[in-house]
């Protein structure tokens, strides 16, 4: 079962009072963008197996989006941070780093 | 290969069963082949086996990590049926379903088609409307489907509640002949069959990387060595967007966990298999009296093969209001498979932007029922390139906007 720290409140927040919320830090392309660029704005997914950001809502609690950094291999939780940012924050990429040396994901790593 | 027969089992019979041969090699690798399909799922040997069978290609490996029929080819449960809503999705599962009707004969193997009839209970006005639809819709695809009452549902299936304290059954739609099959006897099945013409099925050989030259697939590195292949289809489920990686090109597919239980075994109380998509549960008998139990997926990336706790609380909850009598049931095992889940919940099935590389992925949480129908259209589509059954399936779809849209359709796609 995942459990994650909502950045918000600080609750220790177990699975079932998230909603998880797919691939975090999409760029968004609407009308007037091209067709590759919309296919992969909607479609298009990472689909890691190993180090994964997502966005989760914390439903049945504070109710707010914010962004948790996972392994899709292991379950574990690396971290979460809050939703208004377009890349993970250092810190949590130097603890990825310890614990999963070489990871990368898109452009961060 | 030795055939079975009655008369093969009174013979061994009278000497002990002493001269059952194996059922398929277990070779090392060649240096070179025609075809190179990797994963030994039942699509990946489907896809094998009428290569042989329908285009005389049998230079042909099919290469597996694990074991064979150990992907969602061995943990489903094993639903049967071709009742969808959009054409080519009728096509190519209705085509898959009438070929499961005589696949114990086709293959000399009996992999247990049981054509008990499907039904898919209708719990809300909403349901009812869709579900009326994709009856009509079934008319003019010529596949055999019905809207029926809920006292046409209660005489066929007697444990039913109909009145449930929240969602009622107010009808079903029902396929006579859909049903289940044995899932592992249908990977064996067709390995045998593929072994018998001289393919090579490599187990326990993983995959590390897809080589290629000027923009053209040459063959892939294997934990077992290299091996070069003139033609490569991906055909991994779970694991499609590691091997697109790997041939360097990305996919609309998320991996995503789907769990299963079966129960002990019971008399035998339910000769039909019963979805109640509304609540996301769905309940069959297997022949052994086990109740045969799935429900939703997870919502979230998965590699790990298990599934989360209260996904399986949820599904056994809503069980319980359709059908009371199974609430002191034991359960006695439990498990995950990791399912391709696309955007419009429809497959794959496709050339790719590597030459001479095809995939067939993105079945989801709905593949066992499809394995004949995909594994005569994906060869097809490699031997020939391009096939009537898959060429709505490309992977340029979601590009240019002619989804397949199977998930409002249906909810789940089981
Ligand atoms: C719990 C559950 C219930 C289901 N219920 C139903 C149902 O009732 N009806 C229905 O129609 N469908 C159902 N499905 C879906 C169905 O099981 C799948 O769609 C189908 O089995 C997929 O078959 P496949 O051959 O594509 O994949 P798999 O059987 O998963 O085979 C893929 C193979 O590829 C191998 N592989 C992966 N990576 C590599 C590599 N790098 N190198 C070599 N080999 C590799 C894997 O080991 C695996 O054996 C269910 C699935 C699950 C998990
Ligand atoms: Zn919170």
């Amino acid at each position: 079962m995942l459990i994650f720290e909502c950045p918000y409140c600080g609750v220790h927040a177990e699975e079932s009072e998230l909603s998880p919320g797919g691939e975090a830090h999409l760029k968004r392309f609407g009308p007037g963008s091209d067709d590759a660029d919309f296919e992969s704005y909607l479609f298009i997914r990472e689909n890691p197996k190993g180090v994964h950001f997502e966005r989760w809502r914390h439903s049945n609690g504070c109710g707010k989006w914010f962004h948790a950094a996972r392994c899709t291999m292991t379950l574990e939780v690396f971290g979460t941070y809050v939703a208004q940012t377009f890349e993970p924050p250092q810190d949590l990429k130097e603890k990825i780093t310890a614990k999963r040396p070489g990871w990368s994901w898109r452009d961060f790593s | 290969m030795k055939r079975y027969s009655a008369f093969a089992i009174a013979r061994e019979a009278l000497r002990f069963h002493s001269g059952w041969e194996r059922a398929w090699r277990n070779p090392e690798p060649k240096k070179k082949y025609d075809v190179i399909i990797v994963g030994a799922g039942g699509h990946g040997l489907a896809t094998a086996y009428y290569l042989g069978r329908n285009f005389g290609i049998t230079n042909v490996a099919v290469i597996e990590k694990g074991w064979l029929g150990g992907g969602n080819t061995g943990r489903n449960t094993t639903i049967i049926r071709s009742n969808y809503l959009q054409d080519p999705s009728a096509a190519i599962y209705e085509k898959a379903r009438s070929l499961y009707e005589n696949l114990s004969q086709d293959l000399n193997y009996n992999v247990m088609f049981s054509p008990r009839g499907v039904m898919m209970l209708a719990q809300t006005h909403h349901e009812i409307r869709g579900y009326q639809r994709t009856a009509h819709a079934n008319a003019l695809q010529g596949v055999t489907t019905e809207f029926i009452s809920p006292q046409k549902v209660k005489e066929l299936c007697p444990i039913i509640n109909l009145d449930g304290p929240r969602y009622p059954v107010l009808g079903a739609l029902w396929q006579p002949r859909g049903g289940t099959a044995r899932h592992d006897a249908v990977a064996w099945g067709y390995a045998r069959a593929c072994s018998d013409m001289g393919m090579d099925i490599i187990q326990q050989c993983e995959v590390k990387a897809v080589r290629q030259n000027d923009g053209k697939v040459v063959g892939v590195d294997t934990t077992k060595g290299a091996i070069d292949g003139d033609k490569l289809g991906l055909v991994v489920a779970g694991h499609s967007g590691v091997l697109a990686d790997m041939a360097g090109f990305r996919l609309p597919v998320e991996s995503v966990a789907l769990q299963a239980l079966v129960s002990e075994p019971i008399k035998p109380c339910m000769d039909v298999v019963v979805m109640a998509n509304t609540v996301h549960g769905y309940m069959s008998q297997s022949d052994k009296g086990e109740m045969v139990i799935g429900g939703g997926a997870d919502g979230y990336n998965n590699y790990t093969q298990r599934g989360s706790f209260h996904h399986v609380e949820e599904t056994v909850r809503a069980l319980v209001e359709t059908f009371p009598m199974i609430s002191r049931l034991k359960m006695l095992r439990w498990w995950g498979g990791i399912v391709d889940m696309t955007g419009d919940r429809s497959p794959i099935l496709s050339k790719t932007p590597l030459e001479n590389c095809f995939i067939n992925c993105g079945w989801g949480t709905g593949g066992f029922k499809a394995i004949p129908g995909s594994g005569w259209g994906m060869a097809e589509l490699m031997a020939k390139g391009q096939s009537s059954l898959t060429e709505e399936f490309t992977m340029s779809r979601f590009k240019d906007g002619k989804f397949i849209d199977e998930s409002v359709a249906a909810g789940v796609a089981h």
